[in-house]
């Protein structure tokens, strides 16, 4: 008798267990979860525009993205091109999300010696944004998604010329 | 119902409803401490005591903090520094007790290791106060991002893009900690949450059980001696003091405990005056700015030796390296196969892994400091962060082959 209700109490408490877990897990767990998501008007900070017709060769301009900043490069003549450029009439452009890809700080563009450095652990960027091997940073600057309209530039939108960027392998 | 008598005083009446005079014997009066310890024994409730400072500090600062990105660089910088009256005291001794805490944190495990304290039944202890070291950074970490300065945000970019994972390139995970692209206000506001309640809670219950798991096996004594705590304690509670090799932890070795402690807070206070600026970073003096990265980011002192690690590899190796030289220390009680619980001095080849393992530790930290541009101190990083990962598997070995001491003396 006591053997018999101590399995129905052992029951009764794995029973209650299951119940809660699945309920704290499922429930509760998804709610925190979710309370943690970036807000939508967050995720929704929108598109920035950015007119490329004023930069000048060499002279990075640092624009605001996502709260990210990015690089805007003019190449100069002697530059060497590279398919991550983005191409408006003659005129050729590295764009990039100026974080780091090591751990994200943002590299300093040295106008001199054309390459961007990380003084946080020190990697380094030519002015296509390639990462220089050997070093902290495992890949290339990213790009972010951008569509050209005329000579401006829209972050935040994948244009086409994005999109083979991306199949290429070029960016992530 | 339990038999209750009229109570004579306040003590029989608790002693009747609590068990009051059980709980002081078992805490107090009959928790038994060997004699044969040094100033090194006091670590523990001088790390206690700091804690507690830290949570008074951090209660005055609560009432005029805003956890908001607009505001709460401001209400550290201008609201308590120069308008609350002695706010200026909550903050430098808050910020002195998070750097310090740590000084006495490192102290206080080397003392375990050079004692063997984590041997043959005092693993949990190693293992909680292991415990503790990863919520004290928790908590060093998350208070660290409130005053909302360059280092603050720039510290959290870096530390939660640990998160990742190299190559894994898991950044909706960040996105998710941070609750923003970057770190912002939600990110701001959530480890404030951590800060003023979570961890502390989590580092409370962790101290409760640091406690709960001494208790048994006792702390360990200079010799690593087997001492019969029924005998000594015999002897003891029948007068034969001097002939006894424990004391009672309450009151007499507080009472000694005490005195260290008042050493210490001399000194403690004396930095919160008179020095208070080594623990406060001047970069941290401006206010945060996404676009603008600090010439040169490191963590507090205390963190340099793991941010070593970090750094002179490639990143997937340096994040696998980082997050092993985290939890290796856990492992230290499985690792070293010995049969003795001795101080090192008495345990050959175990003696020079220690010193060397605590030389390794400082090296690391001096270089963890320095700009990431010197190729010699680059070089050395790697070769001392190797260095580092290696004392696990010579630990393994030298005490495999380590012989088990004759106890007598």
């Amino acid at each position: 008798m006591q053997e018999e209700q101590k399995e129905r109490r052992d029951f009764i408490g794995m029973a209650l267990g299951a119940t809660a877990l699945v309920g704290i897990g499922g429930g509760l767990g998804f709610a925190a979860k979710r309370t943690w998501d970036p807000l939508p008007s967050v995720k929704a900070a929108g598109f920035t525009t950015v007119d490329l017709s004023v930069a000048k060769p060499n002279e990075l301009i640092v624009e605001k993205w996502r709260g990210k900043p990015i690089f805007i490069l003019k190449k100069t003549a002697e530059m060497e091109a590279n398919d991550r450029d983005v191409v408006i009439g003659s005129d050729r452009f590295h764009i990039s999300i100026g974080l780091c890809t090591h751990l994200g700080c943002i590299p300093a563009y040295k106008k001199d010696d054309h390459e961007f450095f990380c003084a946080c652990h020190g990697g380094r960027f030519n002015a296509s944004g390639i990462n220089e091997p050997g070093l902290p940073p495992p890949s290339p600057l990213e790009i972010p998604p951008f569509k050209i309209a005329g000579t401006e530039l829209i972050l935040g939108e994948a244009g086409p010329e994005y999109k083979k960027m991306l199949d290429a392998g070029l960016t992530v | 119902m339990a038999h209750f008598e009229k109570a004579n005083n306040l003590n029989e009446w608790l002693d009747q409803r609590i068990g009051l005079n059980t709980l002081k014997r078992v805490l107090n009066t009959e928790y038994w401490i060997p004699k044969d310890i040094n100033f090194l024994w006091v670590m523990g409730m001088v790390l206690a005591a700091t804690f507690g400072i830290l949570v008074i500090s951090g209660i005055f600062l609560l009432m005029y903090y805003k956890p908001d990105t607009n505001l709460a660089f401001d209400s550290v910088n201008y609201t308590i520094m120069s308008e609350v009256g002695y706010g200026w005291l909550w903050r430098h001794i808050h910020g002195v007790g998070a750097s310090i805490v740590f000084l006495i944190i490192y102290i206080h495990m080397f003392t375990g290791i050079y004692y063997s304290s984590y041997k043959k039944g005092r693993e949990l202890i190693w293992l909680s106060g292991m415990g503790l070291f990863v919520a004290f950074s928790a908590e060093a970490f998350s208070g660290y991002m409130l005053p909302w300065g360059q280092m603050s945000y720039w510290a959290g970019m870096v530390i939660t893009n640990l998160f990742s994972g190299g190559s894994l390139e898991a950044y909706a995970l960040v996105e998710w900690i941070r609750g923003d692209y970057v770190p912002g206000d939600a990110y701001l506001t959530r480890f404030f949450m951590l800060h003023v309640f979570l961890i502390p809670l989590v580092i409370i219950g962790l101290i409760v059980l640091h406690f709960g798991t001494l208790r048994l096996p006792h702390v360990n004594n200079q010799e690593g001696a087997d001492i019969d705590y029924e005998e000594a304690a015999a002897l003891y509670k029948a007068g034969k003091k001097k002939e006894s090799k424990v004391i009672p932890f309450s009151p007499v070795f507080l009472s000694k405990d005490i005195f260290v402690m008042g050493v210490y807070f001399i000194l403690f206070f004396y930095l919160v005056f008179y020095h208070f600026d080594f623990a406060m970073d001047p970069v941290n003096f401006d206010p945060a700015n996404g676009l603008k990265t600090p010439a040169h980011i490191y963590p507090e002192w205390y963190f340099l030796w793991s941010y070593e690690i970090l750094r002179p590899f490639s990143k997937d190796v340096g994040l696998i390296a980082f997050a092993i030289s985290q939890v290796a220390l856990f492992a230290l009680p499985f690792i070293d196969r010995s049969p003795n619980v001795a101080p090192a001095h008495k345990r050959g080849l175990f003696q020079i892994w220690f010193w060397a393992l605590l030389v390794i530790m400082i090296t690391l930290t001096a270089l963890g400091k320095l700009p990431p541009t010197d190729p010699l101190f680059a070089a050395m990083g790697l070769v001392f962060a190797v260095l580092f990962l290696l004392m696990g598997p010579a630990l393994f070995i030298i005490t495999m082959f380590e012989k088990k001491l004759e106890k007598g003396a």
